[in-house]
């Protein structure tokens, strides 16, 4: 396929992009009560100077910043303040028929608690005002669903005693993060990704300027200019520096230890990093002469990793002050 | 005319590989209550509270300024936060003075932290979006491909790096704060140690830290009031550049050097191989000592290393440089940079217990961020300029 072909193909490569990992917060004494609490299917508050009882307990005063240790039983029944009634739950969401999101004020409570009002999934069943008490989870471990949801107080039973008795305050709570993005490669990108799956490698470069960006993101980074002309370049090119990398690391996929290079292509003024096999790990060197290694022509994609690694070529090292300026 | 400014306070927590005893907020607080401890003040007296910590990945805490201000006595007062990835601890600082010097306020608070333990800066460091290939293993890996060029074109000796280490461990046996404490480390142990990104061991590596730092910034007329010497801000400079451009000079990046010849500019140093006594700069791994050496004026390209070599940057040398052990001795990320300008202006105010520098005038404190694209500085005096 022809430069003009792939450029002519201007629509935007795009795949998911999931980040996802299982925070631990560390409570510190005053959270630490309230998770504790509800492990042992209690509520509690703090009382403050300025703000009345708040739920969950603050550690500092909302007003003064004083600390604060006037630790209060409130609940387990209370009022809703406020709600949001979620018709079609999503997967992740704590309840998976409709329910409400509310602010419940417990007794003896001056602030709203939010969390799940479940009344069967009735949205009549819910209103400002109502009385509503909590659904304990069967097993409790100090965290926030330890509740499973707020139910209308009559329909509420207390808590059940728990089997064994921990008395190890809850020190950290487990705060699992996912974040999906619809992640868009950009058209240059896409261009150089769809040149990639024909195993071709493209660069862009300013009208008049000679330096070539590979990959291409559209400008020139230092002058904002746009870099409209691609060219191609070769899939050989020269090590400008290296390192040997021998802990893991989430994400990465390359056994250990492998060579990753910073690889500058012939034809190219931007070296960027790879990996480099088919090499003993004491004969690296800056300047060495490498060739990229393409999966095989029926794996070929638009991503970097249709470059399955890059290997040495029989070629002498290019001398360290032909590309001093990109080491 | 700018306003004068001073640093009146500091506050620093004890670096830790956990600190779970304390919320996030409660680490920040205790830094906090130290800085107006020092400077003999109460929330009361802060008009506005400047904050910083590193991207939000490293610790997974989305928008962390929603949950501070009461811990920080911010109620009704502003309250901001700064980006700049690692560097952010200094810019964070710099915007702090930059309000002080605006005229716009007469005393803020500024914070700078992190709380490495929540999550994981190595699963931060590697979100590789779709279409690309993941193989640049957390800060390391992309930093130890810098260190080897470093070293090819200085033709250092191999063991600088090692040097380097030992000394900053050592020093961090005089700093109570300090992370690492390895009374009996060796050289040969440093040596000897995992190759973790070759060319970089695990001694020459800085460790994953809870903590925060905190100073308390004022105009020359509050600093009168202070019951202990102010540090006086002669210069504060951040630069940035893009992280890939053709030709780029990695190790001894543009917006290091431009940032070194701003803030001499300000401070009026001609010559701050004379000018200035001591340096806290931020060296992860420890090879970033030589090369921050050369990009901030202390030795000429290709000679930063002549300086570990020589003794110039031991604790006792002519110039010292991280006197309180410095990253490799304690790195809570966000709070590294910030910790670099408060042990500086420790120095000059006298403060600086027992690794203080006798009769230090000028400190520099120095942080850069990202992929060696943000840098900021400041230099402190102990005399009002």
């Amino acid at each position: 396929m022809s430069i003009e072909s792939l450029v002519k193909n201007a629509k935007p490569l795009r795949g998911p992009h999931v980040i996802e990992y299982p925070f631990r917060r560390s409570c510190g004494p005053i959270l630490s009560r309230f998770f504790s609490g509800l492990r042992d299917g209690k509520l509690v508050g703090i009382r403050s100077r300025t703000s009345g009882v708040l739920v969950p307990p603050a550690e500092y005063d909302p007003e003064t910043a004083e600390p604060l240790d006037d630790f209060v039983d409130v609940g387990p029944g209370g009022e809703v303040v406020s709600y949001a009634w979620v018709s079609k739950p999503r997967s992740k969401q704590p309840l998976q028929h409709p329910f409400a999101y509310a602010l419940v004020k417990l007794d003896g409570a001056d602030t709203g608690l939010l969390h799940v009002v479940d009344v069967g999934g009735d949205e009549s069943k819910v209103s400002t005002g109502m009385r509503v008490a909590p659904r304990w989870s069967a097993e409790r471990k100090g965290d926030i669903h330890d509740i499973e949801a707020f139910v209308p107080e009559n329909e509420a039973v207390p808590a059940p005693p728990v089997m064994k008795v921990d008395e190890t305050p809850v020190g950290s709570v487990l705060t699992p993060l996912r974040l999906e993005y619809d992640f868009t490669a950009g058209k240059e990108q896409s261009v150089f990704l769809r040149g990639i799956a024909e195993k071709m490698i493209l660069g862009a470069k300013r009208p008049g300027d000679d330096l070539v960006y590979v990959p291409p993101r559209g400008a020139d980074p230092r002058t904002a200019e746009p870099t409209p002309e691609f060219v191609e370049v070769a899939d050989k090119g020269t090590v400008v520096t290296y390192s040997i990398v021998r802990v893991p690391s989430e994400n990465i996929d390359f056994e250990l230890p492998y060579v990753c290079i910073n690889v500058l292509l012939d034809g190219s003024d931007l070296p960027f990093f790879h990996v480099l096999q088919k090499c003993e790990l004491e004969d690296v060197r800056i300047g060495m002469r490498v060739q990229a290694s393409w999966v095989p022509d029926d794996q070929l994609e638009p991503s970097v990793t249709s470059i399955a690694y890059f290997e040495p070529l029989d070629q002498p090292d290019v001398p360290f002050d032909d590309i001093k300026e990109y080491c | 005319m700018a306003e004068r400014c001073a640093v009146i306070g500091v506050g620093q927590t004890h670096y830790d590989a956990k600190r779970i005893d304390v919320s996030m907020p409660g680490l920040l607080r205790e830094a906090a209550l130290r800085a107006l401890e020092d400077a003999d003040l109460t929330w009361n007296d802060i008009d506005a509270v400047v904050i910083g910590k590193a991207p939000d990945t490293f610790e997974g805490m989305m928008l962390p300024e929603n949950y501070l201000s009461d811990a920080l006595g911010a109620s009704g007062k502003p309250l901001l936060r700064v980006h700049t990835a690692g560097s952010v601890g200094g810019s964070t600082a710099n915007v702090a003075v930059s309000l002080i010097a605006a005229g716009i306020h007469g005393r803020v608070l500024t914070i700078a932290w992190e709380k490495q333990s929540e999550s994981n800066a190595m699963w931060g460091l590697t979100l590789s979006p779709p279409f690309s290939v993941a193989v640049v293993a957390g800060a390391g890996g992309f930093f130890a491909p810098l260190v080897r060029t470093y070293m090819r074109r200085s033709g250092a000796p191999e063991d600088t790096g090692i040097l380097v280490a030992l000394k900053d461990r050592k020093n961090a046996l005089k700093n109570p704060y300090a992370h690492l404490k390895m009374p009996d480390v060796t050289y040969e142990e440093i040596r000897d140690s995992f190759m973790l990104w070759d060319p970089i061991r695990y001694l020459e590596s800085c460790p994953s830290s809870d903590g925060a730092c905190a100073m308390i910034v004022s105009s020359e007329e509050l600093a009168k009031k202070a019951p202990r010497k102010p540090a006086w801000v002669l210069g504060t400079s951040m630069r940035s550049e893009p992280v890939q451009f053709a030709k780029r000079d990695a190790v001894n990046p543009m917006s290091g050097r431009l940032a070194a010849k701003d803030v001499y500019e300000q401070a009026g140093i001609q010559d701050p191989r004379k000018e200035i006594d001591c340096i806290e700069c931020y060296v992860p791994f420890s090879w970033f000592e030589p090369m921050w050496m050369e990009t901030m004026g202390f030795a000429d390209e290709g000679e930063g290393w002549k300086l570990t070599h020589d003794g110039t940057t031991a604790l006792d040398g002519s110039r010292p440089v991280n006197m309180s052990g410095g990253v490799l001795s304690s790195n809570a990320i966000g709070a590294s940079g910030m910790c670099r300008y408060a042990e500086a202006a420790n120095q000059v105010r006298g403060e600086a217990g027992e690794h203080q520098i006798d009769g230090a005038k000028v400190a520099l404190g120095h942080a850069y961020g990202g992929g060696s694209q943000y840098f900021s500085m400041a230099v402190f005096g102990s005399e009002k300029p």
